[in-house]
């Protein structure tokens, strides 16, 4: 009908629009109910579909930081123990030494000893006494005279005689003490080198010592690691995150040598395998080059796993040392032909640049003019050519750590994805809700005037009904209980496993 | 590891054979007018065969021809080169090429007739044979045909798959007093081109051939 036709159906086209308007409120308020339902139905299948896919979600990352963790302890258990075990061979090794060097060091003491002992035996040699018979005469010297010549001649023979006995005992024993000093002076040296053998069995000791500490340091880490206490997943998770990032910077840099070393070779190789065919998109010259260079970090990885440095590939690890030696030796004297081959494509380059310079010279009509032979770039390239293959090998330890810190990293990463995922659907499932609740509101609003008449007609009646349908909206109780569910069940699930 | 080695080479070996060379490599035969007074504009063309040289890669092929009286020949063919796959070889092939070109600019003489048709025919069937992947056939000419009593070119081009450039078509005095005969030359050899299922191309500037051959 149109709308000219609809104002028609009284005389006053106001009159016929408020009959209409009458009209319209009357159907939409028989419809309220019905409408509500439909509405308040709507925005719970929202908030509830969006409330089970959130705890869904949640549940995913609970499991899923719980297999961080395992993952992250597992490493860290690893790495402590490779720590632990290190410090133990360093403590063998010590232990070995110096052990090793005991029974030469105890001899010596004891040598130093006996020494020593027979020199302070030496050493306290009394001196000579005097002879027996010199009592006799001091007794007869203390006999008093009573002036007779003869008597006093003789005493003063005697006590003359005496003197000179004591002056010669007296010499003796100077000499004899002279003795003991020099003896003793002799020792000196003996004792300095006791003393010295003695610091230096103190110094091996101290470091003994220090090292049992730092094992006991070490081993209080791998229990709290073994414990799977939360300082230690802290600590191992920060860990990851420095190593990830590191580990990835040197990474970068050495994407970059790779790159330098596939510009040496890539020209040089279209001499030995054609500068005209292609692989796919790709030349086969380029495809060559980037297969050596590959080739080259494959063998570095090799080697780095062969001398134990890495643990990428545990069959070689455990490999035994018979196996792995040769290994080694193959390894790198292929890595030594391989950087030969590049110092030698590295030349060719250099005189390929040089004769295509010339003809490109040439062709536009350049008087040409005497090269500078300068021989350092090509001596320059060729050393680059031959060194980056060799430091490219040590690309496998920074990688080692890429990977095992990536695993840990991409799992925080993927939690913080699922939380902001469950995040978005709650918001939306809340949305959803709050939007059939606007709607149901703005639908009573325009209806307004047939809820007021509703009200002033059936007056109390009226707020009981309301009530009623409030708690059409209040109804999530039974998404909380299946939310808890999925919970229990995770939980259950987890304790199964 | 020595088995990682083996597999890596057989691949690449596989690889390098299953590709095909030949598709995209490049092939240019280039027609040089030396007919009246164009004969003089020849240093031009030099210049072109210089960029041509500098530009094509191991594995291309370029050919040099003249248009005289009859070109339908291998003999009006100054010079030709298949670029080997290794560079310093293909750099002793150029410097060669070069030389053949200025012997032959230095000592051109001019002929009477202008036998275009018969040049790209001779073109067409070298660059069928050669098996390109490319196609380029460029034409340094005036385009003003003109046949020797007895010489019949009224055998339609089958030039799908070719690019055809005209270089350097310079405007006779004729054109100048009514450029219809100009535009007439152009339309004619277009439509000629086009009808064999080729492509037309014409560049007066030369240096717009850089950006066209990259563009190629």
């Amino acid at each position: 009908m149109p709308f000219a036709n609809m104002l028609s159906i009284t005389a006053n086209p106001f009159l016929s629009m408020l009959v209409w308007i009458v009209l319209l409120l009357a159907a939409l308020y028989f419809a309220r109910k019905p409408f509500h339902r439909a509405v308040g139905s709507l925005s719970k299948i929202i908030y509830n579909a969006m409330r089970l896919s959130a705890a869904s979600v949640m549940a995913a990352e609970r499991r899923l930081v719980k297999r961080n963790r395992e993952v992250l302890m597992a490493a860290g258990l690893e790495n402590a123990e490779r720590i632990v075990e290190r410090e133990f061979d360093r403590i063998n090794a010590s232990v070995a030494r110096d052990l090793e060097g005991y029974p030469n060091l105890h001899r010596q003491l004891s040598e130093l000893t006996i020494k020593l002992d027979e020199d302070y035996s030496k050493s306290a040699d009394l001196p000579p006494e005097l002879p027996s018979w010199i009592p006799v005469i001091e007794s007869i010297a203390k006999i008093k005279h009573t002036g007779d010549t003869m008597v006093s001649n003789m005493l003063a023979e005697i006590n003359r005689t005496l003197a000179e006995q004591h002056k010669s005992a007296i010499e003796s024993h100077r000499a004899s003490g002279s003795v003991r000093h020099a003896m003793l002076n002799k020792m000196l040296p003996v004792w300095r080198k006791v003393q010295k053998t003695l610091n230096e069995v103190h110094k091996a000791i101290g470091n003994l010592n220090k090292r049992a500490k730092s094992i006991d340091r070490y081993m209080d880490d791998y229990e709290q690691i073994r414990m799977q206490t939360d300082k230690a997943a802290r600590m191992l998770s920060s860990s990851s995150f420095t190593q990830f990032f590191i580990s990835g910077l040197v990474l970068a840099i050495a994407f970059g040598g790779a790159i330098i070393n596939f510009n040496l070779i890539a020209l040089p190789m279209s001499e030995m395998v054609g500068g005209a065919s292609y692989i796919g998109p790709y030349k086969t010259s380029n495809v060559a080059g980037l297969v050596i260079i590959l080739i080259e970090l494959t063998m570095g990885l090799f080697l780095m796993e062969s001398l134990r440095i890495t643990r990428l590939f545990p069959v070689i690890g455990s490999m035994d040392d018979r196996m792995r030696y040769r290994m080694i030796w193959i390894t790198f004297t292929m890595l030594a032909i391989l950087a030969g081959v590049e110092s030698a494509l590295a030349f060719m380059r250099d005189r390929i640049a040089q004769d295509m310079e010339a003809l490109r010279q040439t062709l536009a009509g350049v008087e040409q003019t005497a090269l500078v032979t300068s021989t350092i770039p090509t001596i320059g390239q060729m050393i680059m050519g031959f060194i980056l293959p060799f430091a490219l090998a040590f690309v496998a330890i920074p990688l080692e750590s890429f990977v095992s810190s990536s695993r840990t990293v991409l799992g925080i990463c993927a939690t913080g994805g699922l939380r902001l995922f469950a995040f978005i659907l709650r918001l939306i499932g809340n949305i959803g809700y709050y939007i059939g609740r606007l709607v149901v509101t703005l639908y009573d609003l325009i209806i307004f005037p047939t809820i007021w008449l509703e009200s002033v007609v059936l007056g109390s009646r009226v707020k009981k009904k309301e009530r009623l349908e409030e708690t059409l909206y209040e109804e999530r109780a039974i998404t909380d209980e299946a939310v808890e569910n999925i919970n229990d069940t995770v939980e259950y699930k987890e304790h199964q496993e | 590891m020595n088995r990682i080695v083996s597999i890596a080479v057989i691949l690449v070996v596989c690889l390098a054979g299953c590709s095909n060379p030949k598709d995209r490599s490049r092939g240019v035969y280039m027609l040089l007018d030396t007919s009246g007074t164009y004969a003089r504009e020849l240093n031009k063309a030099q210049s072109i065969l210089n960029y041509l040289l500098g530009v094509l890669q191991p594995g291309d092929t370029l050919a040099v021809a003249r248009i005289d009286t009859g070109s339908f020949s291998e003999k009006d063919i100054v010079a030709k080169a298949a670029f080997d796959e290794r560079p310093s070889i293909t750099n002793n092939q150029k410097r060669s090429f070069q030389k053949k070109v200025n012997t032959f600019t230095s000592t051109v003489k001019s002929s009477n007739y202008t036998d275009i048709s018969g040049g790209i025919l001779q073109a067409i069937e070298f660059l069928n044979e050669q098996g390109s992947g490319k196609k380029f056939i460029l034409i340094f000419s005036d385009l003003k045909e003109e046949l020797a009593q007895g010489y019949v070119r009224d055998i339609p081009f089958q030039l799908a798959g070719f690019n055809v450039i005209a270089l350097n078509v310079t405007k006779l005095r004729a054109d100048n007093l009514d450029p219809k005969i100009y535009q007439g030359r152009v339309e004619h050899w277009r439509g000629e081109v086009e009808k064999g299922g080729g492509s037309w191309n014409m560049i007066n500037d030369l240096e717009n051939l850089d950006y066209f051959f990259s563009k190629t």
